[in-house]
């Protein structure tokens, strides 16, 4: 089936649900996503959305920004990170003034709490930055988005799977879709694309993300020929459940919550003196594995112990219910009583589709937009997050980025006209379904799909070597020739899921392949790509952005400068 | 431990009528029925179908019937289940396939209520003011993430698929009882109809199944108040 809008937003959760509210009053616009929108991830961020509104106590935008740029380790771009300080302020009043169910403050106001990272006066300090509504901030925020698509009559097409985007002499033109229900092939045509399909932490074993988080937009694009920005950088968020993987928010320690190893031990007290538990992620995750390698895991196992027992039980239920009910319903404890053992959890990816400021996707090292081509949100790299993106910077760059993507796309539909469609656009894509459908190999998917998750975790993780990232390369391109022989059990039309499968699997494939060549090639440390062969940051040769293209003789990897405006690059201490 | 899930299946492709199909499964006692299931789809039958997504019980993907009661495969644990497991889709919507229903009447009488913030003063410069109590008067219905366990549990539902379901009133109260919102009126004219809120018969079935703890039943009860007694102007 044919379609044709002015613009065509694939994925509904936070960033392509608030760049359609932009588009919508400009011209039409279509949202695909593959999960009814209200199932985006988005909907399961818990802490909060960083803002200095200054409620509680004094707060500036150009902290924000500071921490921001520390917190990432100096890779990310300046300009940008004071564009989203800035406007995070206002993008927050307007969620607001959307309804937003914000928790108060004693006079009224929209209520702020402490996150890792976030300091007053440059880093002196913690502050409270955090707006939040209890521990549903993230699903808050998709509700809000999701009504006001309604209010707004924004076309859906809910459960479209996307398979490729057109572009046509070096313009996006359009998407290729599946509709899951009746495994029909929709071919959308649009002046402006938006890719908003977020996170990619499926190729991990132990991970916060969701089952439909494998990276399509991202993958998509590297085979179309875009670059993939600073896929090395993936972050590791301290406090996943033990096994499980599911996020406890940092809003925990925000609370007063705190990390205790197997001696009873506050051992972050070594490790971030000035911040303690409210150190950035990468640097608690760390912690906790070196602590866990001296023995200190808890019972000498591969976890330590969060408690926030002694906050009461009030203030865990009012502030933390969701939280509580995850230990009560998964683990069986009470976290008003005992403490919580956790672990390290593949949580977001700092890497993806190169953008600049207004979402414009960018191919090479001197910016050059690929017109019509936009992307927001996860999937894309702006760069705010640089090597580690702080607490609560996530539902910022959302809203920030997907309402700048939003303005530059109505823009850009007033200003240009339709690219004729390629001959034959689903061809490829037809192709890709037919191979999968009938293929008659002897590998299954979940094999392949396992052993990438082991591979990952296990050997591109928090800590990184040579050897073990080459190994881990080496076995991603053995997983890939063996994908080539794939088969499915379910053939038919009708929500085949066996396929969707498939077709992820390989998107994860392409993801990881360029995350552990990236990682190789990076001599340094820096954020959350922490090598123990090259443990210092190393500013002379590294102060610089991958850019991995997918070309026929593999991956290969080109560089591009970090944007510096007011912070100099120093020692990252807290 | 080893389980066997006794699962309803029917694909309108290639079967003419819905049937059961027993599978076992090696589980942990503290896997969810969602790992289950996933075990079954990977390594056993590739063509059982169902919507997952977040794994733990936020997303709202996986609402079905699990030994007669609705829940979220998701939050679901082996250890309460017992041996054989009872999985069906859910009750009143027409099946996709399996246990995929569709969602679109459901979205339909979601999106009915005007499911969204209504004003009609200007917005302040900065946030609205809000006092703690009044935020915490709604703060219930806030958690609803549409996974339609409550609708789909509801025997007035059952009886009347023209009832508009808890769901959607769980969504209207949302508004109705934010002190900032000014669109009461036009969501309680709506909800004021044989098929609004008037076809809830407090059976309480809603409030059993609902993953977020919303006290469904409760909050129906404060909209039939409200316009019985004291009419928002």
């Amino acid at each position: 089936m044919y379609h044709s809008f002015d613009a065509v937003i694939v994925g509904a959760g936070g960033a392509g649900l608030r760049a359609a509210l932009e588009l919508g009053p400009v011209g039409s616009v279509a949202v695909l996503s593959k999960l009814y929108p209200t199932r985006s991830h988005t909907g399961a961020a818990q802490g909060g959305i960083g803002a200095a509104l200054g409620n509680v106590e004094e707060d500036l935008w150009e902290w924000h920004a500071f921490d921001t740029v520390k917190g990432g380790d100096y890779l990310v771009d300046q300009d940008a990170a004071e564009i989203m300080a800035q406007e995070a302020i206002e993008t927050v009043y307007e969620l607001e003034h959307w309804g937003l169910p914000f928790d108060r403050t004693p006079d009224g106001r929209i209520a702020q709490r402490p996150f890792g990272g976030h300091t007053h006066h440059f880093g002196q300090g913690p502050v409270r930055r955090s707006c939040y509504a209890a521990d549903r901030t993230g699903h808050m925020i998709l509700q809000t988005l999701y009504q006001q698509c309604v209010r707004h009559n924004v076309r859906f097409f809910d459960e479209y799977h996307v398979l490729d985007l057109l572009i046509h002499d070096g313009a996006a033109c359009g998407v290729i879709a599946y509709q899951i229900a009746t495994g029909e092939i929709h071919t959308f045509r649009a002046k402006a694309v938006l890719f908003a399909t977020g996170g990619m932490g499926r190729m991990f074993k132990i991970t916060s993300n969701a089952h439909a988080l494998t990276g399509d937009g991202p993958a998509i694009a590297l085979r179309r020929g875009v670059p993939l920005e600073d896929m090395e950088f993936f972050q590791f968020h301290p406090t996943g459940i033990y096994k499980m993987g599911i996020l406890i928010t940092e809003a925990v320690r925000g609370e007063g919550g705190v990390l205790l190893n197997g001696e009873g031990e506050r051992f972050m007290e070594r490790y971030s003196p000035t911040l303690l538990d409210l150190a950035p992620r990468d640097i608690i995750s760390r912690a906790i594995y070196l602590e866990v390698q001296a023995g200190r895991g808890i019972d000498g196992k591969d976890y330590v112990h969060l408690d926030a027992s002694h906050l009461g039980r009030k203030a865990v239920e009012a502030k933390l219910p969701d939280i509580a009910d995850f230990c009560r319903t998964y683990l069986g404890i009470d976290p008003a009583v005992e403490p919580m053992p956790v672990q390290p959890t593949a949580h977001y990816a700092m890497g993806g589709i190169p953008t600049d400021t207004d979402g414009r996707v960018v191919v090479d090292d001197k910016n050059t937009p690929l017109p019509g081509f936009y992307a927001a949100g996860e999937c894309a790299c702006v760069s705010v997050h640089g090597a580690n993106r702080l607490g609560t910077n996530s539902l910022v760059d959302l809203v920030v980025f997907g309402r700048r993507a939003g303005r530059d796309m109505a823009r850009y539909i007033r200003e240009h006209d339709f690219v004729p469609l390629p001959a034959d656009p689903t061809c490829e894509a037809c192709d890709e379904i037919d191979r999968l459908l009938y293929g008659d190999g002897d590998e299954s998917v979940a094999d392949i799909r396992r052993e990438l998750q082991e591979v990952m975790m296990d050997k591109v993780g928090v800590f990184r070597i040579e050897a073990q990232m080459q190994a881990a390369v080496d076995k991603i391109c053995e997983l890939q020739e063996r994908y080539r022989r794939v088969s499915i059990q379910d053939r038919g039309k009708r929500f085949n899921t066996d396929l969707l499968e498939a077709i992820e699997l390989g998107y994860l494939l392409d993801l990881a392949q360029v995350t552990a060549e990236s990682a190789l090639a990076r001599r340094e440390s820096r954020g959350a790509h922490s090598r123990e062969d090259f443990p210092e940051r190393d500013d002379e040769n590294w102060l610089k952005h991958t850019l991995a293209y997918r070309t026929e003789k593999g991956i290969e990897l080109k560089y591009k400068p970090v944007t510096i405006t007011r912070f100099e690059p120093k020692p990252r201490t807290y | 431990m080893q389980v066997t899930l006794r699962i309803r299946r029917f694909n309108p492709e290639t079967d003419a009528k819905a049937y059961w199909q027993e599978y076992q499964v090696e589980v942990e006692p503290t896997d969810r029925l969602l790992d289950a299931l996933n075990q079954i789809k990977w390594y056993q039958d590739g063509t059982l179908t169902f919507r997952r997504s977040c794994a733990h019980g936020i997303c709202g993907s996986d609402a079905m019937t699990i030994n007669h009661v609705n829940r979220l495969a998701c939050k679901a644990l082996m250890q309460d289940l017992g041996k054989k497991v009872t999985v069906e889709p859910l009750r009143g919507f027409p099946v996709i396939k399996d246990l995929v229903v569709d969602m679109e009447p459901f979205f339909e009488k979601y999106r009915s209520v005007k499911p969204y913030f209504i004003t009609y003063d200007p917005d302040p410069p900065v946030e609205r003011y809000q006092s703690m109590e009044e935020r915490a008067r709604f703060d219930d219905t806030t958690k609803c993430i549409l996974c339609g366990a409550c609708t789909g549990s509801c025997p007035s539902f059952w009886g009347n698929p023209d009832y508009i379901g808890p769901a959607a009133i769980v969504q209207a109260h949302r508004f109705i009882f934010d002190s900032r919102d000014q669109g009461a009126n036009e969501r309680l004219a709506i909800l004021n109809d044989r098929n609004g809120v008037w076809r809830c018969r407090t059976i309480f079935n809603c409030v059993g199944a609902c993953p977020r703890e919303i006290d469904v039943t409760r909050a129906i009860g404060e909209v039939k108040k409200l316009l019985l007694f004291n009419r928002m102007v």
